[in-house]
């Protein structure tokens, strides 16, 4: 059973693109803890030879791989928080 | 008002098609239903009586000009706010998705409309369908029509209470851990969770993408069946939907209990099930012998490792799922971030509520390096055991019974400060998404004045077992028939 401790948090949150308040660092961490401690009865289980279960259905049923029109580029830009010259805009990502 | 907002999807479209009715007025004797009690009840995030109106009269001049008329024609429907729905915008229960409207309809929905359905609006939701409860909306708690101090259940809340409420007769809900049959059984109504694989996910905002599935919330047994016969099928704009034969649901709605194999996991049962939920179980059991239906022990010895496998897998998936919502292509943007980084950090920041973020830290540390192995790989494992400790159970029956859940609706606020204890609630609910298997919540009477859940889980793709079952359960009982106090 790991200890999760608010480094962990941290690290995870980076993982996950989230900025967490130092509140939500402690709560997270005991809470995460609480809920592991409660998911260790996994470990006591047998699953040797056991394969995973990704989803239910062991086959997709693909359809023709035939072109077909999607989302235009003003409808894709028109939700967009910020756009110019039709392009979705964010901050410099590059030099600066 | 002539009743009509009390009347059964199946009935209203029975005088629509008669032309005892049209289709304007049932939508707006539904409109104004709503308009006098929503207040009391926040079934809806968003009410949309223009395009309701819209659609119903351009039926109108169908029926009119001798169209006949389609399997739920004027059915006023109420729509969970996480299916797209053409022209108004979707919230998922989320400030991170303000403004957003999307630019294509799910086809759950658009397919209830091409049977004739008439979108009322978007219900509330706990945040991407996180939670069990409707507390989790960012925008405000849905209240149990039955008690109005109490939670509807959720994530599906605000559907579950517009059918309860008689604000609408029909409603679409998503189900990736018990999120409609939790909410039917708070709420004294019909809900089914179709086979994995039944309903097109397309349009459907993913939460857990192998666990998500579609389905309706009705009073009835035949209400639900209706709404099953225009939702099935496959859909080419989502692989993982299936094409599997669409079956004649009006054999199984005549079908009788008389034969029936029903399957109950004692062994599982004799804990935690609070004590009067467990009276009403026994009887309805007790309906379901009476009216012919054999009684057999299954052990689905795994069950008790569901929620940790459930809450494992779910929150693993949803951390990816959710990696979309970062800022840049639609919804919310957090202010004032320089760099790319603070970009996405702030506005999920922002956006996100405590539930979310709590559920993505989890997956994000499932998935992570040195975690893997021991909880999202093993997790899935668990989760063979129980799909196979299913198959082996349904060898010696046909339908297997427990209640909904363990006890009927909670206060709101009594689980909101105990993530654990609101997850442990779902523990009858998460099996049948882990194992991708169709489940069933008809109501069975009432506990404290509180409404009762009996769960019925069929073999995969055998919807036709859960409804005849429901049916012959609701031709001997009268629970589907009671009204919230209301």
């Amino acid at each position: 059973m790991p200890r999760v401790t608010e480094e962990t948090v941290d690290h995870v949150a980076r993982l996950a693109r989230l900025s967490l308040t130092e509140e939500e660092r402690r709560v997270f961490a005991r809470q995460l803890e609480e809920i592991l401690a409660w998911a260790e009865s996994l470990q006591a289980l047998d699953t040797s030879g056991v394969p995973p279960m990704s989803h239910p259905r062991e086959a997709e049923t693909l359809r023709d791989d035939e072109p077909r029109a999607g989302v235009d580029r003003a409808t894709a830009l028109a939700g967009a928080p910020e756009a110019r010259d039709g392009l979705f805009r964010v901050p410099r990502v590059i030099g600066g | 008002m002539s009743g009509l907002p009390g009347l059964a999807a199946a009935a209203i479209r029975r005088r629509v098609a008669a032309h005892e009715v049209s289709c304007e007025e049932v939508t707006r004797e539904q409109l104004a239903r709503i308009e006098a009690l929503e207040p009391a009840i926040d079934a809806f995030l968003l009410v949309a009586p223009e395009r309701a109106l819209v659609s119903a009269k351009r039926l109108d001049a169908a029926l009119a000009g001798g169209a006949p008329a389609p399997a739920l024609a004027g059915v006023p429907l109420a729509v969970k706010d996480v299916l797209h729905v053409e022209g108004l915008p979707t919230t998922c229960g989320s400030r991170i998705l303000d403004g957003y409207h999307p630019p294509f309809a799910a086809t759950a929905v658009a397919r209830l409309e091409a049977a004739g359905a008439i979108v009322l609006g978007k219900t509330n939701m706990d945040e991407f369908a996180m939670g069990s409860s409707t507390e989790r909306s960012a925008f405000r708690p849905t209240r149990n029509p039955w008690d109005r101090s109490r939670v509807p259940g959720g994530s599906s809340g605000g559907s579950a209470a517009a059918v309860a409420a008689r604000l609408a007769p029909l409603a679409l809900g998503t189900d990736t851990g018990g999120s409609i049959r939790q909410p039917a059984a708070f709420c004294g109504v019909v809900g089914l969770k179709p086979t994995w694989g039944r309903v097109s996910r397309y349009g459907l905002v993913a939460f857990a993408s192998s666990l998500d599935q579609a389905g309706p919330l009705g009073r009835t047994v035949e209400d639900v069946a209706l709404a099953c016969s225009a939702l099935f099928g496959r859909d080419p704009l989502d692989a993982t939907s299936a094409d599997e034969p669409l079956p004649d649901f009006a054999p199984a709605l005549a079908g009788e209990a008389a034969g029936l194999r029903v399957g109950v996991p004692w062994g599982f049962l004799a804990n935690g099930v609070e004590v009067e939920t467990m009276g009403r179980f026994r009887e309805a059991l007790h309906a379901l012998e009476s009216a012919g239906a054999s009684l057999v022990e299954v052990p689905l010895t795994h069950l008790p490792h569901a929620i940790a496998a459930y809450y494992l897998v779910a929150t693993a998936e949803a951390s990816s799922n959710l990696a979309r919502y970062d800022g840049v292509r639609y919804g919310r943007r957090a202010p004032g971030a320089h760099d790319l980084p603070a970009l996405y950090g702030r506005t999920r920041d922002l956006g996100f509520g405590p539930e979310v973020k709590r559920r993505i830290i989890l997956g994000t540390f499932a998935l992570s390096s040195g975690y893997y192995d021991a909880y999202y790989l093993r997790a899935q494992k668990v989760r063979t055991l129980i799909r196979r400790d299913f198959e082996a159970a349904f060898e010696a029956c046909d339908v297997i019974a427990t209640p909904t859940t363990p006890t009927p609706a909670f206060r709101l606020g009594e689980k909101t400060d105990d993530p654990l204890q609101m997850y442990l609630a779902d523990i009858f609910t998460v099996p049948a998404n882990l194992a991708g298997l169709p489940a069933l919540s008809l109501p069975c009477g009432l506990a404290g004045g509180l409404p009762v859940g009996l769960q019925l889980t069929a073999r995969a793709f055998d919807e036709s077992m859960l409804l005849r079952a429901g049916a012959a359960y609701q031709r001997v009982t009268r629970h589907h028939e009671l009204t919230p106090p209301f």
